[in-house]
């Protein structure tokens, strides 16, 4: 081939290479989530109560730990499983009832779930029982939101902080 | 598995002959494709260096300080954040490649297992530092990206609190992660560059930096697209709202909706098993392994010509263990020997003119010695008619298949073929003239078989085709798999012009006593 032939050829070839990494390096586009709805990301990390309480120990149990080891209590490790509910609009889209992490199931518990809702206002009700305490949940929230096309909004737990959060 | 690898060897040996009719060989960018990686990554390191000078870490003023720089100081820091982003993408792209025509043309068993092996943690690594770096940009993209790494890192058991609550809201996240991210996005190449020093370390003279001129092809490329589609954010990211439709840069995030939308176990567990098989490739099955190199002390002596030819490093000098009066003795490691038989092409003990004692080189392949291709050549040569010109060709196994091909003799590489044999042929009326054929150009498959031959040929590296031979009577065509038609061509007007050639001076002395015993 003639150099000239040559040169065009190479000038084609990269343009060629070029052109194709700028397309594919942000085309086709990708339609992540609909434009039209919105996000509930329900998401927590909570230790429920113990399985057995703590109780005190007798005098003569102390006696026979070593003594750098001696305190007055002992707690079992294990955990309760946590259950959680949500419910939008007073539709149960949430009802998990998730057991504690760990290998010695004595961790947290852990929930990330995302769902997909309609925008507008929608009456939202999260409830989480972490005992073993016969009958209601241990703890409720009941909020009024208002939810914009892509919004999301964030469902979090902080028992500190007195139960449900909206984030 | 070979039937897998074929379509694509044909398919890579197409596109090499394409391109090599516009780019010189050694220009040619499928033979250089680990080297254009190379480059890419040192493109990557200086824009990033220069990028990083003008990024802030801080969660809220990530995005404003690359805004900065693609919008304020778009004509330096812009132009090097988009050849940053698109040599990276370069960087998948030969990187793919390479692993891709390693494959086809049989490349990862045998010796070659630590290479490959080598390579498969660089893959992974390239892509960390890809998807970090597109995480530092704080834009949608980048949330899109933060959120699902993290939900697909959450489906592994071993995080205490689901690193994906770092994102859960606009004031869940902290600028330590971004300090994280940033040192992710440092150290995660720099383990990468010495993965990738080690992944050389069993070949001579790696070719580290592409052909000048592909070099400058490439940049200019890159820096043209950089100037005419700048790599732009998407828009700050926002906790509070999902991104909705977004530009991917399908070559890091291409799987990025299949991670998104399959289950974790079945993404985690096809990850797992793509990167088991990857890693067992070498073995599946394994490479007959020919038998390697042996020397033969009694006529080695030392020259080490043979360690400076062999490819692979597999041939060392080492202090004489046989007493004869030589300072050093060629030793052989039977873990990096291919047997491409280079080294045996390189010792000058390789003399088919010697018939005082057995013809026995310093360095010989057991499964095709010196010996058996000196009677390959005179059974060849003598089987050639005499009604044109004869031509005896010398070819290599991964060059033109040299099946039915009259007047042809089979080398493991034409590295293999000690120039005297081309003065043995023409002096013992063998043939006319002698073509040596191979690989493409730029593309041996023994790295530096052409390389090698060419220069012992016009007299530059040892052992040296003797002065005498006359030139025109030698020739080459570095064909490659696909140019029987191109070898028989190249035979024809050979044939044409050593019939009008002037005679080839022939020696006095008679034949040796069995061919002359057979031409009688």
């Amino acid at each position: 081939m003639r150099e000239p032939l040559r040169w065009a050829g190479q000038t084609v070839f990269f343009v060629a290479i070029a052109a194709m990494v700028g397309l594919f390096a942000s085309w086709p586009s990708y339609r992540q989530f609909p434009e039209d709805q919105a996000q509930i990301k329900l998401s927590l990390s909570h230790g429920a109560q113990r399985v057995e309480a703590c109780r005190r120990l007798s005098a003569e149990e102390i006696a026979k730990l070593p003594p750098a080891e001696r305190r007055p209590n002992t707690c079992a490790r294990e955990r309760l499983p946590v259950h959680v509910q949500l419910l939008v609009d007073g539709d149960l889209v949430f009802d998990e009832v998730v057991a504690p992490g760990g290998l010695a199931g004595d961790g947290p518990a852990r929930i990330y779930r995302k769902l997909i809702v309609e925008p507008g206002q929608r009456e939202l009700v999260a409830r989480l029982k972490d005992s073993d305490r016969p009958g209601a949940f241990d703890y409720e929230m009941r909020a009024e939101v208002s939810l914009a096309p892509q919004q999301s909004l964030a469902v979090d737990f902080r028992a500190d902080a007195g139960g449900f959060v909206l984030r | 598995m070979d039937h897998a690898r074929r379509p694509l060897r044909w398919l890579f040996d197409r596109a090499e002959a394409a391109l090599g009719t516009i780019f010189p060989p050694a220009w040619n960018p499928l033979v250089n494709l680990g080297a254009l990686g190379f480059f890419f990554y040192w493109i990557i390191t200086a824009s990033g260096i220069y990028v990083y000078i003008f990024f802030d870490t801080g969660v809220h003023q990530a995005f404003d300080s690359v805004e900065y720089m693609t919008h304020e100081q778009w004509y330096l820091a812009g132009v090097m954040r988009s050849l940053h982003r698109y040599a990276s993408d370069g960087l998948v792209v030969v990187m793919l490649l390479h692993l891709l025509r390693e494959w086809s043309l049989d490349r990862y068993r045998g010796v070659r297992w630590f290479s490959w092996i080598i390579g498969v943690p660089i893959l992974v690594l390239v892509y960390v530092a890809g998807i970090t770096g597109y995480w530092l940009v704080w834009d949608r993209l980048a949330q899109y990206v933060a959120i699902v790494s993290t939900e697909w890192l959450d489906q592994l058991p071993f995080f205490a609190e689901p690193v994906a609550r770092n994102f859960l809201a606009p004031d869940a996240l902290e600028s330590r992660f971004f300090t994280l991210m940033i040192f992710m996005h440092i150290a995660v190449p720099l383990i990468t560059l010495v993965l990738l020093w080690v992944h050389l370390q069993r070949i001579t003279k790696p070719r580290i930096n592409p052909p000048r001129g592909l070099m400058v092809g490439a940049f200019l490329s890159l820096l043209a697209l950089s100037l005419v589609h700048p790599a732009l954010s998407q828009g700050p990211a926002d906790l509070a709202r999902v991104p909705g439709t977004l530009q991917l840069d399908w070559f890091y995030l291409g799987l990025y909706p299949l991670l998104e939308h399959l289950p974790g176990p079945l993404t985690w567990g096809a990850a797992a098993t793509l990167l088991i098989i990857l890693l067992a490739m070498p073995w599946l099955p394994p490479l007959r392994k020919p038998a390697v190199a042996r020397v033969d002390l009694g006529n080695c002596n030392g020259c080490a010509r043979c360690a400076a030819d062999c490819p692979y490093a597999a041939i060392a000098m080492v202090g004489r263990s046989d007493g004869l009066p030589f300072s050093a003795e060629a030793q052989v490691d039977p873990s990096l020997c291919v047997a491409c038989g280079i080294c045996a092409g390189a010792c000058p003990t390789a003399m088919p003119f010697r018939r005082a004692s057995a013809l026995v080189p310093g360095i010989d392949l057991p499964e095709l010695t010196i010996a058996a291709l000196r009677e390959e050549v005179e059974r060849v040569g003598r089987a050639l008619p005499r009604d044109a010109p004869r031509v005896l060709v010398f070819g290599c196994r991964h060059g033109v298949p040299l099946d039915g091909l009259r007047g042809a003799v089979a080398l493991a590489c034409t590295g293999q073929l000690p120039p005297s044999f081309i003065d043995y042929v023409l002096s013992k009326d063998l043939a006319e003239g002698v073509l040596l054929t191979g690989c493409r150009e730029a593309a041996c498959y023994n790295r530096f078989g052409i390389d090698w031959t060419k220069a012992r040929l016009a007299g530059s590296r040892d052992p040296q085709l003797r002065r005498r031979v006359p030139r025109e009577r030698v020739r080459t065509i570095w064909a490659g798999r696909l140019g029987a038609a191109r070898l028989a061509a190249a035979v024809a007007e050979f044939q044409r012009d050593l019939a009008t050639a002037a005679p080839l001076p022939r020696p006095a002395a008679p034949a040796p006593h069995h061919l002359a015993a057979s031409d009688a």
